[in-house]
């Protein structure tokens, strides 16, 4: 009798160690770094450092949900921007409304509408004063608006390259709705000169402090349910779906409920880390939101490794941080590197830096290692397209 | 199994590719627990047929009755799989990224395959023993844990076999089971379908005709998308119509080769 889940389990022990020290330095230890040490010394995490990270980690949990669906199930979608971008303005409109008579010109109403000549606070406005509202719609949103987009797609039978598409086009779409003045959500400036949130002020370190502690247990609590989803006989049937879509159909599997199934969590999770994202940054625009963000939050899966959870977290933190040192110093070649570390993975590691750390380790080991943690490209490639 | 008569029926069924007629007016049955091997020359409907039954392929018009009164047609792909057909395809379709284990357990009849139960759902003992009994009677006991897309091809069909077995289907439909493999892999196929033809019914498509023969014991021939003839083995073999199409393009065949 085989045991069928013993190489399971000796890699989720190995991963969960790894979880527990990363949860521990991400939660109390660059808080404490941040609080404790004096300014001046070399121990301390600067505010704007915190704050900063923050920023990566939400992305992280994007990148997550976006694997989930790219990295495990096979489906390319271009147009995870506009979930993200939907959570964020849910939370932004809140914010929006609880700057009050803080605003520049002193009005009840946003700024933007005061410029606009909107005389009264549109009507779909409203809900966004209460807080809890707002919260749940940056979940809610997005999930119901993937379900809606999803649905119709998939049951068309809609895959690869046209459902790259489409979502791509859906993201160009979002795009023009937000940058027009009509939508009244801020237009191409979008919403931004949030003051304070459920009475604290954004300002304060110990406000974005907070922020930042809550990013890193919603990043938590969204890898445990992603790893639960890939451990889970779900999970094998979205890698199923990737290697043979034909044969899960000829299995008594509706492949169209279990691609809805991921896209939907995919996109809740880009709500969530929309929500995150706004009020740490202070701005969202729909700059954030369109097809070239969309495009590089695919970079961020692919460059850590698609088909890993630690893959999608090592990517969205690592491309995001360097973009923030380069652009720091050589502001006009971002593009140009990002662009680079594309191609660079595509053609010299396409398992992401997950596979290379493997592939390195496995040399060191000398033949020690054989089963690779992520699964291979052999097919992975054709079908993500 | 204790059930008579057939267990598919098509009558007068149509599959129109924009005029090009893959089924004629296609009448065909299979009998519970019947082995029966469609053989006919390259792009008779062989695997249309199957498309059909299968649902993968709606028919222009034409009845397709599974067991006494199921009517095929309405039904989606993993609805029919539900009823109890279950198909391999004629290009091993596995899933390269999960084990041979993890194959054969995701194929595994279940009373739901829904999104809830399988993200719920635990391995029960009852499973594992039959999937351990598979993997006996498929012979991959010794590779249950590695990873599909190392198979060979030989192995891969067999895989593919072995999910088809544990849907549990009363009717099992095979394409072209034996196309690339060794003789020894052929001959132990057969050995294989046969032991599965005593509690199933079988279609399987072929063209190795030493196969056929081996495993063979209804033959239905298929040309231009009708039957055109059926029967033992010997009695088909010897049909001047048989012969004809068979014959005719071989001559044509050798008619090609001797002009280039």
């Amino acid at each position: 009798m085989p045991m069928p889940d013993a190489t399971t389990i000796a890699r989720d022990r190995g991963e969960g160690l790894l979880f527990w020290l990363t949860g521990l330095v991400l939660l109390v230890g660059l808080p404490v770094l941040n609080v404790l040490p004096d300014p001046e010394s070399w121990l301390h995490v600067s505010d704007f450092a915190l704050n900063r990270f923050g920023k990566f980690l939400c992305f992280a949990i994007l990148a997550l949900g976006l694997d989930l669906i790219w990295g495990y199930t096979g489906i390319l979608s271009l147009g995870h921007g506009v979930f993200f971008g939907l959570g964020a303005y849910a939370i932004g409109m809140h914010l929006m409304l609880t700057i009050g008579k803080e605003s520049v010109y002193g009005s009840a109403l946003p700024d933007f509408m005061v410029w606009n000549q909107v005389k009264e606070l549109p009507l779909f406005w409203k809900p966004f004063y209460s807080f809890s509202v707002s919260v749940a719609a940056a979940m809610l949103v997005p999930t119901l608006f993937a379900f809606v987009f999803g649905f119709l797609a998939f049951r068309s039978r809609i895959k690869g390259v046209y459902f790259a598409i489409i979502t791509q086009a859906l993201a160009l779409c979002a795009w023009l709705v937000f940058n027009r003045n009509e939508t009244n959500l801020g237009g191409t400036n979008g919403l931004t000169d949030f003051k304070q949130i459920l009475g604290f002020r954004l300002s304060e370190p110990g406000t974005q402090r907070a922020l930042y502690i809550l990013t890193v247990l919603c990043l938590g609590a969204a890898y445990v349910l992603c790893r639960w989803i890939i451990g889970s006989r779900t999970g094998r049937v979205l890698v199923a779906i990737r290697d043979s879509e034909q044969r899960v159909l000829f299995s008594g599997y509706s492949p169209a409920n279990y691609k809805l199934f991921v896209f939907v969590v995919s996109a809740a999770l880009a709500g969530v880390a929309g929500a995150l994202y706004a009020p740490q940054v202070g701005i969202i625009t729909p700059a954030q939101i369109g097809v070239l963000p969309s495009l590089e939050m695919v970079i961020w899966v692919a460059v850590g490794g698609r088909g890993t959870l630690v893959g999608a977290v090592l990517g969205a933190v690592g491309v995001n941080w360097s973009r923030s040192v380069l652009t720091n110093y050589f502001p006009e070649l971002w593009p140009f590197f990002l662009g680079g570390l594309f191609i660079a993975v595509v053609l010299l590691f396409p398992d992401g830096l997950v596979g290379l750390f493997a592939h390195i380790r496995e040399k060191w080991a000398a033949g020690g290692i054989t089963r690779k943690p992520a699964p291979s490209s052999e097919t992975g490639g054709q079908e993500a397209q | 199994m204790a059930e008579r008569g057939s267990i598919i029926y098509l009558e007068g069924v149509t599959v129109d590719y924009d005029g090009f007629k893959a089924l004629n007016r296609l009448n065909f049955i299979v009998n519970y627990n019947e082995l029966r091997v469609v053989i006919g020359p390259n792009g008779a409907g062989k695997t249309t047929l199957l498309d059909v039954i299968c649902g993968k392929t709606k028919p222009a018009e034409g009845r397709v009755i599974f067991g006494k009164d199921v009517d095929l047609l309405p039904l989606r792909e993993h609805e029919i799989v539900q009823l109890g057909i279950g198909r391999k395809f004629q290009a091993p379709s596995i899933y390269a990224n999960l084990t041979v284990w993890e194959n054969l357990d995701l194929s595994l009849k279940r009373e739901s395959k829904g999104v809830v139960a399988t993200l719920l759902g635990k391995s029960a003992q009852a499973e594992r023993d039959r999937i351990g009994r598979t993997l006996e009677t498929i012979g991959l006991a010794d590779c249950a844990q590695q990873r599909a897309g190392s198979l060979s091809h030989g192995q891969k069909q067999w895989l593919e076999i072995g999910m088809v077995i544990l849907q549990d289907p009363q009717l099992i439909m095979v394409d072209e089971p034996v196309a690339g493999m060794t003789d020894k892999e052929t001959e132990q196929t057969g050995v294989l379908l046969q032991s599965l033809a005593e509690k199933h019914a079988i279609i399987v498509i072929e063209h190795d005709m030493a196969f056929v023969r081996q495993i063979a014991r209804i033959v239905t021939v298929l040309h231009e998308g009708a039957v055109i003839c059926e029967g033992p083995v010997d009695k088909v073999q010897s049909d001047p119509k048989v012969q004809e199409i068979y014959l005719g393009h071989r001559k044509q065949k050798n008619a090609h080769a001797a002009a280039g």
